[in-house]
């Protein structure tokens, strides 16, 4: 039903582009010199086109249906002091502009571009450059944010704002953008049926993506690098996630992907690789995992209180320092068929499943869980002897933790 | 005494223990940097043969040098030489050519391998460093406990004792500490008790300067902001210095008043 409506927006979204009205210029030598007397003069279904140059006019109203497009590049700058682009209409596409320099507010959150109560709109291969929020959408339907560049220069996270922010929104597509040195690269509010697919969220002071309280969403084809951690999930109901590549979210209280208080998600055929702590869950019930590559990361699932029926299966955990970490006795989640690289067991009628149950949770995972000062011992000779102990006889590591099909070849 | 340590050198230098120990340096690190084929990584599993097997093997070649080397030993107390020159320099002679075969095992591939173009260059010089200073430590303590015991057995027992202590035993009680005080704030504990056994600060001076150290959490912070800084360092530096001058305090007291 989503895709029917998204796709119903895009043929929406093409009968207009069918149906432009006349063209109004905007340059320096032209009939128009500046973009708001353009757009006033303007009749809906008009394009206003922007050729290069800067323009200082302050906060923009786009407030008809109208096409703004830049041809090579013509500059928006805000000069620090307002927020440049406010969309009020409904059908209005931009496109090709360079917007910069909304500047820093504690009173309002000025955005580069901020589309207000609309629907039908297209926000496309912009770039925006020191704005506080780039592209800021709120109570908006049916729209699309696609190949736009949004560059920030964040330096602590409460004098900053997000790259693209959405807030109280449905069936909004975002696609295709590349989205650095803010808060939250893409951050989502209240926003129902959306689709995320194929951008770059790197360097984020705090998540590259960021739910909360979304139902229905999904994400998928995207790259997480290097942020404060990866992607968080909170409070939100039906989120899918695939084909999504989260990397090098290292530091202390980073990780690729926090889990909380979410139901009914699938997470498959992602790629986790070098973050301190791949999936970070809490209270999270009925998340299906499959077919995730969990390489070298500090834990690969660290799951906290409440997490019920979550389903482990067909993954790979490559050499993480620790497979596993639970911290919840009691739990009916299943961790059968994996394949885990610190699995030494053998598999005597070739069926390529291992004979021996594997446990995930070593017995030094079980005693930093409990005095975090432990860690300290982490690679000495003390703690191999006593993992390797704990797994010749388990005393203390959850008995019902266990994969008892554990693949002997990777997937 | 640079005498005796030069005939010590080439005593040793003559002995094939020694091409062994090397070779094995030199194949294990060959093998983890082309197989492995980064060098982080093969710092890492280097770090943990080293910090296992460099103490080990000191040991064991202090108490056996000194045992072997008895006769040749009362040969020179005979001659006008002093008796702490005749210990150091045998000590230094036993702790020298270790540390070489360790350089030589470690330093050729990683040379070969292009380690001065890679920024690991500062992790590798860590390790090695760290190598050599448990080279030192534990042959001092080896010839510290090989002087005071005449029984051979008794100081081989003692020696690989004190080897298992610092390596596993250490750890154990360190562990049991830390979990039987678990309502107390243990940070200043953790740093303290890991400064006294020389094997537990070397891994967390190169754990620290891996990427691992985001790993230690909390904990991994408070260490990184005390090893990390300059004090930090250079008082480590100072008590792996002090566990080389305390052994070797004992050596001097021991071979000035010993009977022979």
């Amino acid at each position: 039903m989503r895709n029917v409506k998204i796709l119903l927006s895009f043929f929406l979204v093409i009968s207009f582009q069918s149906l432009h009205g006349a063209q109004r210029i905007v340059c320096a030598s032209c009939e128009y010199q500046s973009i708001s007397e353009a757009i006033a003069a303007a009749e809906p279904g008009d394009e206003v086109i922007i050729k290069s140059g800067v323009y200082k006019e302050g906060n923009i109203e786009v407030n008809k249906h109208l096409y703004l497009i830049g041809e090579g590049w013509p500059v928006l700058d805000g000069e620090n002091e307002t927020e440049v682009l406010t969309i009020t209409a409904d059908c209005v596409f931009v496109e090709g502009l360079v917007i910069r320099n909304v500047g820093t507010s504690y009173l309002v959150d000025r955005a580069g571009i901020r589309v207000k109560k609309t629907k039908h709109f297209a926000i496309t291969n912009n770039r925006l450059e020191n704005t506080f929020f780039g592209i800021y959408l709120e109570h908006c339907k049916d729209g699309t944010v696609e190949g736009n560049k949004v560059i920030g220069q964040a330096k602590e996270e409460m004098s900053s704002g997000n790259a693209i922010h959405l807030w109280y929104c449905e069936r909004v597509v975002v696609e295709n953008n590349y989205v650095t040195g803010h808060r939250d690269g893409i951050y989502f509010e209240f926003v129902d049926n959306g689709h995320i697919e194929g951008n770059i969220s790197e360097a984020n002071l705090r998540y590259g993506l960021h739910f909360m309280f979304s139902n229905n969403d999904d994400y998928t084809g995207n790259v997480f690098r290097q942020n404060g951690a990866g992607v968080a999930v909170m409070f939100s109901r039906n989120i899918n996630m695939w084909d999504n590549l989260f990397e090098y979210n290292w530091g202390r209280a980073s990780y690729g992907l926090l889990l909380k208080e979410i139901y009914d998600a699938e997470i498959h055929h992602n790629t986790f690789r070098e973050n301190t702590l791949g999936i970070y869950v809490e209270g999270s019930t009925r998340i299906h995992y499959h077919s995730n590559d969990f390489d070298r990361n500090g834990w690969a699932i660290k799951m906290s209180g409440g997490c019920l029926d979550n389903k482990i299966h067909t993954n790979n955990f490559r050499y993480n320092t620790f497979d596993l970490a639970i911290n919840s006795p009691p739990n009916n989640n299943s961790f059968d068929g994996n394949y885990w690289s610190a699995y030494t067991g053998y598999d005597l009628e070739r069926d390529g499943i291992g004979d021996v149950p594997y446990r995930p949770v070593k017995l030094f995972n079980y005693v930093v869980n409990r005095t975090p000062e432990a860690m300290v011992l982490l690679r000495s000779l003390f703690i191999d002897l006593l993992n390797f102990s704990e797994k010749v006889s388990p005393v203390f590591t959850p008995a019902n933790v266990a994969d008892n099909a554990p693949r002997m070849q990777a997937f | 005494m640079f005498k005796i340590l030069k005939y010590t050198f080439y005593d040793l230098m003559r002995s094939r223990w020694l091409y062994i120990y090397a070779a094995f340096y030199l194949l294990l690190s060959v093998s983890l940097l082309w197989l492995g084929g980064s060098v982080s990584k093969a710092v890492i599993s280097l770090m943990n043969v080293i910090l296992v097997l460099v103490p080990l093997i000191a040991t064991m070649f202090g108490v056996m040098y000194y045992y072997n080397s008895r006769e040749f030993t009362e040969l020179l107390l005979a001659q006008p030489v002093r008796r702490t020159h005749i210990f150091f320099g045998q000590y230094l002679g036993v702790a020298g050519s270790l540390s070489l075969c360790l350089m030589l095992g470690l330093g050729v591939p990683f040379i070969f391998y292009g380690i001065f173009g890679s920024t690991e260059i500062f992790n590798f010089t860590v390790l090695l460093l760290v190598g050599l200073a448990l080279s030192f430590i534990f042959s001092a303590i080896a010839f510290f406990i090989a002087l005071r015991n005449e029984n051979r057995i008794k100081g081989f027992g003692l020696a690989i004792l004190s080897w298992l202590f610092f390596a596993v035993i250490y750890d154990g009680m360190f562990l049991l500490a830390l979990s039987l005080f678990n309502d107390y704030p243990l940070e200043g504990f953790a740093i303290g008790a890991s400064l006294f056994n020389p094997i537990d600060l070397s891994r967390i001076l190169v754990l620290l300067k891996l990427d691992i150290s985001a790993l230690m959490g909390y904990t991994g912070a408070v260490f990184q902001k005390f090893l990390g800084t300059i004090i930090g360092i250079a008082c480590s530096a100072l008590i792996l210095l002090l566990w080389v001058v305390i052994p070797a305090l004992g050596i001097k007291r021991i071979a000035m008043r010993k009977d022979f």
